[in-house]
């Protein structure tokens, strides 16, 4: 049998977040790609960043439930985030990524194409969604950043797993937008 | 870190929950000490471990300004030490007044711990009762039911007797231990030894005396009773005696060296034994921290498992020194693991000492008479089980008080002694533990219990039950015998919930009964809830684990014992018996899977609720112990899943949970995932 792949591609110190921390209002979010399209999701949820690896399905569960895989020796579920998007499976290959969350008391991976970038951006700064009748549920969505030439879709937690199909209650998750990251 | 910085700003917050948790243990003590003097089987250091528990607890109900709790254990510690003095006999009376008194110090304490304070009048008969006895105090010791050392009050001496053998004095036919026996009659005595002249082992003379001994006597007898004892040896050695102290009245136990302590240190008036009662044996450690470590060295075994199967590919010849070192790592981790579990093992002890005093109360309550006796408390077992049997325990001691003894008048008039005996006893069993509480009392009535069942809907009126299926009954929902509901037990929530409490444990409960001999209840657990012998099976290209506990066997059918049943799925026909099947790959949607019974195999399971059910898989991989993991700390309940674990590839797998799997309508809960999966 193969090895699972465990490596970790990106661990967030503490360095690394004060480093692209410019001013004192400014939120900071980890930019992630699905196809060609950048997506943001607030840093201090964020826990790790690792490479794809193989999940052991959860019987019954929805289809952008990935399985659960061992994250030192928690169990931690993966959410294929395109799938929840409404945007087909993502077919992971050794290249994709889990980025590895906290909501609330509980720990997932979101699986996502590629990691990209941490940016800083001002909370005046943030456009909210226009109304466009995407097929994309947009209560996961908070707002849009502009970015020099770039447009960056930010996410919401909270609302991404608050549907009953979602394979998490969302009582539980609800708590996780206030409450602010623990030191890990 | 909010609750780090609560920690270190409230220093005083964290000194008062050790306190309390040292009380707890202290009252433990003080319970299981008074156990033993209820029993007749206290020596001389019960009386004193009673003492220092009371005088504790005292000690640092002052330092936290618990004025109450002061006052009582004070009266208590007074009275404590009367009896150890000798000055209050240690009657029935007495005990039984110790015993209500220490349940009243629990009450205090608890009462403290939760800043309540008690109503004024509380245990005042009971502090009454002490004081009365205080006052009552003879000055002169008399005759106790423990033996306490001989006291001789005033005009003591304390001698330093220098007493070294010639080499010849043995030859003599000289015994030194009987000097030492002459001198302890004198008094207190110490001993140490001098082994500077034993010789090296190949030149030492079998008949030769070698050592020598430094005695530090406490004693009022005059020093020429001290040479009388070695009147006869005084030329074949060298005799030093000296006074070192003289009128030790007031401190009788001054520090001395001492490496071979004999005689009993002494006990005077008002003085606590200053020999501290036994070396630190344990430490206080958090349970987070523990955990921790249990977690740690799980992730360290797994690791190691996923090298031993790497390693199992290369070529030996090539590797010798690395595989040897990785064997031997496997055997490391598995006595590391080994010695971690028996960190969280704790003796049954700490719920065992709760139930005299369950025993105690309701007795009193119910105008009954009872004893409660304990056997293996030794007995250990993971604190995540312990933390879970206090419940159904207590649960099973207070229905064997209230349903099985009788009244003390019913049992002298059916020939039994007035009081009841309910027995309670731990045990290791290949594996698992074994609690029993049985009781002499009336045991089941199963005409009674039949006749409830019946008027209840619960048994179809004119089935024949065999006497064991009776009193199973007993453990149905909503099920009680007692004639009036009372607010001891009888109100409908009885065995059926420690049924369901041992269950959760992964234990077992059944009874034996005897109409007017008594019942039996056997509870069988596990003895940790964190590792479990699982089968690993597969079925597509899915693995899962299936608690060994519930397999009963494994066969590949013939297609002839396949039956379908319209609308219900198939039964397996095993030895004249129709086993229900469930399809896994059907059950939890998995692809490539093998359909068919009979090329694959049939797992038969039992669990308590669901009864027996034959789980179709591909195949089985074997036999391993795992680390049981909780999927729900991420994720929602999954159904018919109990838990995950992470095999030797680093891989999770998924724990079955037999007693779910059927649960549901299977048929009717696939269209609902298809239906969801369409909406979606």
């Amino acid at each position: 049998m193969q090895p699972a792949t465990q490596s970790t591609v990106t661990t967030l110190t503490q360095d690394n977040r004060d480093r692209a921390a410019p001013g004192e209002n400014t939120h900071q979010f980890i930019t992630f790609t699905l196809g060609d399209e950048e997506y943001g999701i607030d840093i201090m949820v964020v826990r790790e960043i690792k490479g794809w690896t193989n999940t052991t399905m959860i019987p019954n569960a929805p289809s952008h439930v990935r399985g659960v895989i061992n994250l030192r020796g928690v169990i931690v579920p993966i959410f294929d985030l395109r799938a929840r998007f409404g945007m087909g499976m993502t077919t992971p290959t050794n290249t994709h990524v889990v980025i590895i969350v906290a909501t609330g008391t509980r720990t997932i991976g979101l699986l996502v194409d590629t990691v990209s970038d941490i940016i800083s951006v001002d909370p005046a700064a943030i456009r909210p969604i226009p109304e466009m009748g995407l097929p994309t549920d947009d209560r996961f969505l908070s707002g849009l950043v502009a970015l020099d030439d770039r447009m960056v879709t930010l996410v919401s937690l909270s609302g991404l797993f608050s549907s009953p199909t979602a394979g998490l209650d969302p009582a539980i998750d609800r708590q996780s937008s206030a409450q602010p990251a623990r030191a890990a | 870190m909010p609750i780090g910085q609560d920690q270190a700003a409230n220093p005083f917050a964290q000194f008062r929950k050790t306190y309390f948790e040292e009380c707890a243990e202290l009252l433990d003590a003080l319970q299981s000490h008074l156990e033993r003097l209820v029993n007749g089987n206290a020596d001389e250091e019960t009386l004193h471990a009673i003492f220092r528990a009371v005088h504790s607890i005292k000690g640092g109900a002052g330092a936290f300004g618990f004025d109450g709790l002061v006052a009582f254990s004070h009266v208590l510690e007074s009275l404590l030490d009367q009896i150890r003095d000798g000055k209050v006999a240690a009657t029935h009376s007495v005990i039984q007044l110790l015993l209500r008194a220490s349940d009243a110090l629990a009450d205090i304490v608890s009462a403290a711990r939760d800043d309540r304070t008690m109503s004024a009048g509380f245990a005042a008969d009971i502090v009454a009762s002490l004081e009365d006895l205080l006052l009552g105090a003879p000055d002169q010791p008399i005759d106790t039911t423990v033996p306490v050392a001989p006291v001789q009050v005033s005009g003591e001496v304390r001698y330093r007797i220098g007493f070294t053998p010639h080499t010849e004095m043995l030859r003599n036919a000289n015994e030194p231990l009987l000097l030492v026996r002459q001198l302890r009659r004198l008094g207190g005595l110490t001993i140490e030894v001098d082994t500077a002249r034993v010789p090296p082992l190949a030149t030492i003379e079998p008949e030769a005396a070698y050592l020598g001994w430094v005695y530090t006597l406490d004693t009022g007898a005059p020093q020429s009773a001290i040479r009388e004892v070695f009147e006869f040896v005084e030329d074949d050695c060298d005799l030093t005696i000296d006074i070192v102290a003289a009128q030790l009245a007031t401190n009788p136990t001054a520090p001395v060296t001492c490496t071979q302590a004999i005689a009993q240190p002494l006990v005077k008036n008002g003085e606590i034994n200053a020999q501290p009662a036994s070396p630190t044996q344990s430490i206080r450690v958090d349970v987070d921290k523990v955990d921790r470590l249990v977690n740690l060295v799980g992730e360290m075994v797994i690791t190691q498992a996923m090298l031993t199967e790497q390693s199992s590919m290369l070529p030996i010849d090539q590797y010798p020194a690395l595989i040897q070192g990785i064997e031997a790592l496997a055997q490391s981790a598995r006595e590391l693991q080994e010695s971690v579990m028996a960190i969280r093992a704790q003796p049954v002890k700490s719920i065992f000492a709760r139930m005299p005093r369950v025993v105690r109360d309701l007795a009193a309550t119910l105008g009954k008479e009872a004893r409660i006796v304990t056997t293996g408390e030794a007995t250990e077992i993971d604190k995540t089980v312990i933390e879970q049997l206090n419940d159904p325990l207590t649960h099973m001691i207070r229905n064997a008080l209230d349903h099985g003894i009788e009244p003390p008048e019913v049992r002298t008039a059916a020939g039994k002694p007035r009081q009841g005996t309910i027995h309670l006893a731990a045990a290791q069993r290949s594996g698992r533990i074994v609690i029993e509480v049985s009781d002499d009392g009336h045991g089941i009535d199963r005409a009674k219990v039949l006749a409830k069942a019946q008027a209840r809907g619960l048994v179809p009126p004119g089935a024949a039950l065999s006497d064991e299926e009776i009193d199973n009954l007993i453990f149905l929902p909503a099920f009680s015998t007692a004639d009036k509901v009372s607010n001891i037990s009888g109100r409908g929530v009885g065995m059926d919930v420690v049924k369901r409490n041992v269950q959760s444990l992964g234990g077992r409960i059944s009874v034996q009964s005897r109409l007017g001999a008594g019942s039996r209840f056997i509870l069988s657990l596990p003895l940790t809830l964190a590792v479990l012998d699982g089968m690993i099976i597969s079925v597509g290209k899915e693995t899962y684990i299936i608690p060994l506990t519930a397999i009963i066997e494994s066969l590949r059918p013939k297609p002839a014992d396949i039956h379908p049943v319209v609308g219900r799925g198939d039964v397996l026909a095993l030895r004249g018996e129709y086993v229900p099947l469930t399809y896994l790959h059907k059950r939890f949607s998995i692809a490539d899977a093998i359909s068919d019974p009979c090329r694959g195999i049939v797992i038969i399971v039992q669990s308590e609720s669901a009864g027996r059910l034959g789980v179709v898989v591909d195949e089985l991989l074997g036999q391993q112990q795992v680390v049981v993991k909780s999927l729900e700390v991420n994720y929602d309940p999954v159904e018919g899943i109990s838990g995950a674990t992470i095999l030797g590839n680093g891989r999770v797998a998924l724990i079955l949970d037999i007693a779910r799997l059927r649960d549901a309508d299977c048929a009717a809960r696939q269209e609902q995932v298809s239906e969801m999966a369409r909406l979606h």
